[in-house]
């Protein structure tokens, strides 16, 4: 794979673009305004988002189905299923509660208009509580169908020294705009897993709530094959000191899917980590619109945290033309008292020197082509906790691979 | 007994400026048992004989043909003139990052053997066959040629040959950018190869030092793109003494 490794680089060839920015502010004014980023519940505290903001610059505002502007009717409903949510599995609660909840909003607040119309518009979350040491639970997000559109609430919390693995799987379609909240005790920790395994026509727009108590870990893998366009915005906040999260992502783009992922990580809090490593895959066709995939990896550092430990990358494999990847890792540093701070990006084409290298020893061309994605995603797919899912996750690899026939 | 026959090969390389005419009508014949050296100045289009027999892409055939034992070669894709049994030890080989070494050789040996050798008789194979060559078990678990020293690459490019045993091995300057010992421990492997089985091998090189380590039968000069002089291992003597001086003249003289 030919690199341009770190910031600041930019490479393109017949109809593949790829592209990477990098800003690295040390005090002074916060290049990205992730610092000072807007939040509320309200969705008319948002001005309607016409493409051109910083945080809407990639998203293609027409393939929305109006989930930003006020425009969808929101008449779907996404049904959230729990598995083994019927009371009989221990350590787990499942409950339907209202928005008056005092725990809804524990987890963060909207940082955009789509995710605050989701929360402006919910009637009912789901409230999933594990307690102990539970065996996985597997909750699916189902679309409400071609041509709908939805909103839902859920949120996923641990109480103090739990320890629990969750595997959210998002399925079916139509236009879905959600907050999923992760409030995570002191002392625990929470693996989870979110899937976008939505159906061609789907349009998923997720904002991702995380709230870290004392010495709370959350393990997070967001997997990302399906759908028209998906955008994930998880948020990290530290509440307390001792937080760690891992933060991983896996994304395979076709022909025509956008899939954008917009992490941000905010240290506030003394000696925290963080370990961000996203992986995208994107394969294009002639005459569809580009495979797209947009990743942002904002890490603030404020003047508080001191201690902080902090990594982020991402990687993208550009495997054919018709195709862009862009990435955006940003650092902002308010603090000189840091354990350590690192980002990277690096987006490369699977190129004809490789596949000439290795059809060159007798491996066909579809054998090469798979050794090499399997190969980029191994070290993402061997951290996935249930093998069952791991499995299956390893097939849709191999099955998207098989869709442009190489 | 294998043979390959390149007969009257013309080839160019497609270049920005559109494409351009390297090989002008190489004949050459090797069969099983023979080492044929090739040696030419620098730009003599060496490489791109390897690679045009190697199916590059960016290499086209103009003319002429290639068989290995009858079959022709060009005809088939870059793969399946591997699994017919022909080798190219690169002059620069490519790295592959994410995909092991260990991976790799593997995916190889499945292919051109045809089924996946069993596990347990390859591992000691592959085992074998790196301390053979004196690298260390480390680099089965490092990405393909990734971030390896040229040493370590022209290696792992005879640690390849050594177990995919093709019936013809093209060796296109393996010898260069090779210390003294390294040259030593991979000329030995060039040997090996050749004394296991009835295999022919086609050493590209640009200077006679290897040839003190792998007697050539037949010493070929190349210039202009093409074979301009062939004889015995002494003809390695005289470009010694003599350098290409004289070829490059008649090459330029004949095209
Ligand atoms: N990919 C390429 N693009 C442009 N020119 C090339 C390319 N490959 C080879 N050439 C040209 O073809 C000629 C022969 O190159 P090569 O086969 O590498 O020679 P050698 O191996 O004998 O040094 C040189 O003039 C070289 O510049
Ligand atoms: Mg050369």
């Amino acid at each position: 794979m030919s690199s341009s490794q770190t910031t600041g680089t930019q490479a393109s060839a017949e109809n593949v673009a790829v592209a990477a920015e990098g800003k690295y502010g040390q005090g002074g004014v916060p290049p990205s305004g992730a610092m000072e980023r807007f939040l509320s519940y309200d969705v008319e505290a948002f001005e309607v988002p016409g493409g051109r903001e910083e945080n809407w610059r990639f998203t293609p505002m027409k393939r929305l189905r109006g989930l930003h502007d006020g425009t969808a009717a929101f008449d779907g409903t996404a049904v959230i299923d729990v598995a083994a949510g019927d009371g009989s599995a221990d350590g787990v609660t499942v409950e339907s509660v209202g928005r008056d909840d005092e725990r809804i909003g524990k987890g963060g607040i909207p940082a955009d208009r789509v995710a605050a119309q989701a929360w402006s518009a919910f009637r009912e979350a789901t409230v999933v509580t594990l307690d102990g040491t539970p065996e996985p639970v597997t909750i699916t997000l189902n679309g409400p169908g071609t041509g709908a559109t939805a909103v839902a609430h859920l949120q996923i919390r641990t109480t103090p020294h739990a320890e629990a693995t969750v595997v959210v799987e998002g399925r079916g379609s139509g236009a879905l705009a959600d907050n999923i909240e992760f409030v995570v005790a002191d002392g625990s920790k929470l693996t989870v897993v979110v899937t976008e395994e939505w159906a061609d026509d789907a349009v998923h727009v997720s904002g991702q709530h995380i709230a870290l108590g004392r010495d709370a870990t959350i393990v997070a893998t967001s997997v990302a094959f399906g759908g028209d366009l998906v955008r994930v915005s998880p948020t990290v906040n530290y509440t307390a000191p001792g937080g760690s999260a891992e933060l991983f992502g896996l994304g395979f783009a076709d022909a025509g899917q956008h899939l954008e992922q917009r992490l941000l990580v905010d240290h506030s809090t003394p000696n925290c980590s963080s370990n961000v490593l996203y992986k995208n895959a994107l394969q294009g066709e002639e005459g569809v619109t580009d495979a797209h995939t947009v990743w942002i990896g904002d890490v603030l550092i404020r003047a508080a945290a001191e201690q902080t430990e902090t990594f982020e990358f991402n990687r993208n494999l550009v495997l054919t033309a018709h195709a862009r990847a862009d990435s955006v890792p940003n650092l902002e540093i308010e603090t000189g008292e840091i354990a350590g701070a690192g980002h990277a990006s690096a987006t490369g084409r699977f190129d004809d020197e490789q596949l000439f290298y290795l059809q060159s020893r007798g491996i066909p061309e579809d054998v090469a082509r798979r050794l090499v994605v399997r190969g980029f995603f191994g070290e993402i797919l061997a951290r996935i906790p249930v093998a069952e899912l791991r499995e299956r996750l390893e097939a849709a690899v191999e099955a998207e691979l098989a869709v442009t026939g190489v | 007994m294998s043979t390959l026959e390149i007969k009257d090969l013309h080839a160019s390389v497609t270049t920005d400026a559109g494409a351009k005419e390297i090989l002008r009508g190489v004949d050459l014949t090797v069969r099983a048992g023979e080492t044929h050296a090739i040696m030419g100045p620098n730009g003599s289009g060496k490489s791109t004989l390897a690679y045009a027999i190697a199916g590059h892409p960016k290499y086209e055939i103009t003319g002429g043909e290639v068989l290995l034992d009858g079959e022709n070669v060009l005809e088939m894709t870059v793969d399946e003139r591997a699994r017919a049994g022909l080798f190219l030890a690169m002059q620069y080989p490519v790295e592959v990052p994410g995909v092991s070494m260990a991976n790799f050789l593997r995916s190889a040996a499945t292919a051109v053997r045809g089924e996946a050798p069993k596990l347990r008789t390859w591992v000691k194979e592959v085992k074998g066959a790196m301390d053979d060559l004196e690298i260390d078990q480390a680099f089965a678990e490092r990405s393909v040629n990734e971030g390896f020293s040229g040493g370590e690459k022209k290696r792992h490019e005879v640690l390849q040959l050594s177990l995919l045993k093709p019936k013809v091995a093209i060796l296109d300057e393996t010898d260069s950018g090779l210390d003294v010992d390294a040259l030593r421990v991979v000329s030995e492997g060039v040997n090996r190869y050749k004394a296991a089985g009835d295999v022919g091998v086609l050493l590209i090189t640009h200077y006679t030092r290897i040839l003190k380590h792998i007697t050539p039968d037949f010493v070929h000069v190349f210039a202009g793109g093409k074979v301009v002089e062939s004889g015995g291992a002494e003809l390695a003597d005289e470009l010694e003494t003599n350098g290409y001086v004289k070829f490059t003249g008649a090459a330029a003289a004949a095209s």
